[in-house]
């Protein structure tokens, strides 16, 4: 499958590693995605750059006022991370619904991200949290919005022969604002999800409106997909059941679910974005409105 | 051909691998571990789950190096002195084997919970299982033999 395993011991050293194979090795951090395309032959390497044993790259920091998570940061780490727990629940509960044990113990969220599936949930919860991720090669690192980082279903921007992601960030979340993740899928563990959602809400000083709105949804689209009409009807709308069940309706409307084998049909699914944006949106802002 | 030192079972083991070697076929092929299972080579069926460094993990999607320098534990390790340990005895005597084929890892995942949490509800243990596959037993006795096995019911 491949013919070096290779450890690096900072980012420059990984990036000079993929450059001297030009275009033949590959970043590799979990490889829960990576290890199973490779054995399946659907992609082919001559060395893999694990990134896992770079210093620094497994923390979770919070640097002015922003969630900072290194690119070697599990889905397991996030989720027992108090800083995440209390200023991104979102992306808490989205790690948790990864997979199995297993598979969060060693798969990354920068990974889950990379990877570019529609329906990836730490980058679906990413998407409402507006994240950015610092990517690197030898010219220098930058920071991309998420939504720029799509190519396509299964293609990111980042070229894993030549670049890394180095880490992820986006604002905690402050007083008067709130997150929730909703999936729906046929099981609770190893099961890709049917549909899922994250949400953010903000509100004005006095509890009464909503100020922002920001609601993610997968697998509607090629890429993870915005409900932006959604978040509009939020905006300034009195908070409560009826400005939920509208902008859940709308997010429903503006969705492109398609009907699938292995997903259910569009109609079913539409009918469900309803649901899950309703939940969400509900336990979003309970926690806004308790913190 | 690369050099591979780990931990196996609390002893120091060297070894030479290919560079593509997973650690499933490590254990199983170089080592004669055998108790750990390979099922659907894909890290959905759990059979495979093996602790690195305390933690589960699905062995047949584990590159072998990344195992360099680290603790791995199988079922092998479980018993000591010849007495088993008290997850073996708990799912003997709830009926928590039938073909047997998912109890390896089971019995893994099982550790790597009470090794955190001596004590976990029934929910705790569902979710610690929820990434091991058993098509005979139906979850039940497994559950029931993970309980036993907690401190929660031996007092400890």
């Amino acid at each position: 499958m491949w013919q070096e395993y290779l450890f690096p011991a900072s980012v420059q050293e990984a990036l000079e590693m993929l450059v001297s194979y030009k275009g033949e090795a590959r970043i590799v951090a979990g490889g829960t995605d990576l290890i199973l395309e490779l054995k399946e032959g659907k992609r082919r390497v001559k060395a893999l750059v694990d990134i896992t044993r770079i210093p620094g790259l497994d923390e979770i920091e919070l640097k002015e006022g922003m969630i900072v998570l290194g690119a070697g940061v599990t889905h397991r780490q996030a989720w027992e991370s108090p800083l995440v727990r209390e200023r991104a629940a979102v992306l808490a509960e989205a790690c948790h619904a990864i997979g199995s044990p297993q598979i969060r113990n060693v798969g990354t969220i920068v990974g889950n991200v990379v990877n570019a599936q529609p329906a990836a949930d730490a980058a679906i919860a990413l998407t409402a949290l507006e994240a950015e991720l610092e990517v690197a090669d030898l010219d220098g690192r930058r920071w991309i919005p998420i939504g720029e980082l799509y190519e396509g279903p299964g293609r990111s921007k980042v070229d894993p022969t030549r670049q890394m992601v180095t880490a992820v960030r986006f604002p905690a979340l402050r007083p008067g604002q709130g997150s929730a993740f909703e999936r729906l899928a046929k099981r609770r563990a190893l099961a890709l999800p049917i549909l899922n959602t994250a949400v953010v809400v903000g509100l004005e000083g006095d509890d009464r409106a909503f100020v922002e709105a920001r609601i993610a949804l997968g697998p509607v689209a090629p890429t993870p997909f915005r409900a932006r009409q959604a978040e509009k009807a939020l905006h300034s709308a009195p908070i409560g059941e009826e400005s939920i069940a509208k902008a859940a309706e709308i997010a429903s409307r503006e969705a492109k679910p398609r009907t699938s084998l292995l997903r259910a049909s569009e109609e079913y699914r539409r009918e469900m974005i309803k649901v899950l944006v309703r939940r969400a949106l509900r336990r979003a802002l309970e926690e806004a409105q308790g913190r | 051909m690369p050099t591979l030192t780990m931990n196996v079972n609390g002893k120091d083991v060297t070894l030479e691998i290919e560079p593509d070697e997973l650690l499933v076929e490590v254990l199983r092929d170089r080592l004669g571990l055998t108790g750990t299972k390979v099922g659907c080579e894909e890290g959905e069926c759990g059979a495979c789950t093996v602790l690195l460094d305390g933690k589960a993990v699905v062995s047949c999607l584990l590159p072998a190096m990344k195992a360099q320098g680290r603790k791995v534990e199988t079922v092998e390790g479980l018993a000591a002195e010849g007495k088993l340990h008290p997850l073996q005895q708990a799912f003997i005597d709830c009926g928590a084997v039938q073909c047997g084929y998912c109890t390896p890892g089971m019995l893994m995942s099982a550790k790597a919970l009470l090794d955190e949490n001596p004590s976990p509800s029934e929910e705790e243990i569902r979710e610690a299982i929820s990434g091991n596959l058993c098509r005979c037993t139906g979850y039940r006795k497994i559950v029931e033999a993970i309980k036993a096995a907690s401190s929660s019911a031996t007092g400890g």
